[in-house]
């Protein structure tokens, strides 16, 4: 792995020595390209990044799990704001015309078009809240340094597998778009689920933003191997620091 | 040179990257299955790219929004759609619309055809010019989905009875399967197939 500047590169020979003497469970392969690496030790600001393709792998931004966990229920909680209140007001000519975000996802509930409003309600509240609680799931067991609970990795492999699918940012570009169309038609006031959205879309680019997977997936790992009476339970990245000392 | 996992006898997890030996079958930390190099991924970058493009031309024939007003009754389709914003001077929301909706699905076909086709042919393209291709490709399909959500709030937005009310038109269905289908074309691309030699 590359550290950025300050380390030059290892010769090949080098390079193949280590990957070759270095045990299994420390090394990666980059998903984009299949080059080897041994895992680097990070600081909390550094990032490594592939030699060949130069993908971003491990980024060691925030260990603190309680910091995820807060934002993912952060944002479940906006979405149920956002799914329960009323979102958008329509007025023209002393005529009201209220949507909702579930009158948004049953905008194709009529006919032929049903299937559709199906896929809507996945895209923009289903899957959005499904990802955020398998993290959550993931993590906050591990939080007081406990195991995770059964099928943890695949929970979080799922939570991973969802994130394309999870639109809410694309709704309310679309939202926008919507907005300027009706604007010559009638006046239009957001209400407080519009409010709650784009909260949800800023706590989840947050959240999205102080996970590292590498550093949950060796917390997983290690954890799972500890209940079992495996391993010695130095490689968690997520372990809580020795008494005394300030993470 | 770079060591991948293949030469070093072993098989990598694309999903959460961890390595192991050759003849495992499922990665024991996130219980994904492995595969050195997914032998049917092609096909299956081929078989979502056509479905995708078969329905992307209903997409564009038929009409998106369906408008009724006391005394008149419009259908746009996508393009008629741009074009409306733009003659009411919104040159920006049209040309996101633009973007999103005609702009990103045809590049979309194009890149995936040509990285499909030049993982076979080889040399069209650098390494890594078609690697930074296929994260653009990656990054950016999602948000064609866009179009179907503007008409999502537009039908369920305008509703004046007998006054005027939007209706959602058919082609909001091609449109969210094509893209839907060209983001499985990409997933379903290996793209450690374009640094093997
Ligand atoms: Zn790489
Ligand atoms: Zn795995």
């Amino acid at each position: 792995m590359r550290r950025p500047a300050d380390t030059a590169p290892l010769p090949d020979r080098a390079k193949m020595a280590a990957v070759a003497g270095a045990p299994l469970e420390r090394l990666r392969a980059c998903p984009h390209c299949d080059a080897l690496h041994v895992l680097p030790d990070l600081g909390p600001r550094e990032r490594a990044s592939c030699s060949r393709c130069h993908a971003l792998l491990v980024a060691p931004r925030s260990r603190a799990l309680s910091r995820i966990i807060a934002l993912a229920l952060t944002a479940l909680i906006l979405m149920a704001a956002a799914v329960m209140m009323p979102f958008l007001d329509l007025t023209e000519a002393g005529m009201h015309s209220r949507a909702s975000v579930m009158d948004a996802v049953m905008a194709f509930s009529r006919g032929a078009m049903a299937p559709l409003s199906i896929a809507v309600g996945a895209l923009i509240v289903v899957i959005p809240a499904l990802r955020l609680a398998l993290v959550l799931y993931v993590l906050a067991p591990m939080l007081g340094g406990g195991a995770p609970w059964p099928r943890a990795g695949q929970a979080f492999r799922l939570a991973n597998a969802l994130k394309p699918w999870s639109m809410a940012e694309i709704f309310m570009i679309g939202v926008a778009v919507a907005l300027v169309k009706v604007a010559g038609l009638a006046s239009v006031t957001p209400g407080p689920a519009f409010w709650a959205f784009c909260g949800l879309v800023l706590v989840t680019v947050l959240h999205d933003n102080v996970m590292d997977n590498e550093s949950i997936w060796q917390a997983i790992e290690t954890r799972e191997k500890a209940a079992r009476g495996e391993g010695d339970g130095k490689t968690d990245p997520l372990a809580a620091p020795p008494r005394g000392v300030r993470a | 040179m770079t060591v991948t996992a293949r030469q070093a006898g072993l098989v990598a997890c694309t999903r959460c990257g961890r390595v192991w030996p050759a003849d495992v079958h499922t990665c024991a930390r996130c219980g994904a299955p492995l595969s050195s190099r997914d032998p049917g991924a092609l096909q299956r970058v081929w078989a979502w790219w056509i479905a995708g493009l078969v329905v992307y031309i209903p997409a564009n024939v038929y009409p998106m929004l369906i408008t009724r007003t006391l005394n008149y009754s419009s259908e746009a389709t996508i393009l008629g759609g741009v074009i409306e914003l733009l003659s009411h001077g919104d040159v920006l929301v049209a040309l996101v619309v633009f973007v999103a909706s005609i702009l990103i699905p045809v590049g979309k076909f194009i890149a995936i055809g040509f990285l499909a086709l030049s993982v076979e042919k080889r040399r069209w393209m650098s390494e890594h010019g078609q690697h930074r291709l296929h994260a653009v490709v990656e990054f950016i399909g999602r948000w064609s989905m866009i179009d179907v959500f503007v008409v999502a709030i537009l039908a369920s937005l305008v509703r004046f009875d007998a006054v005027a009310t939007i209706n959602p038109g058919i082609a909001a269905v091609s449109f969210a399967l094509s893209v839907a289908f060209t983001m499985l074309a990409a997933q379903s691309f290996d793209p450690r197939t374009i640094w093997d030699d």
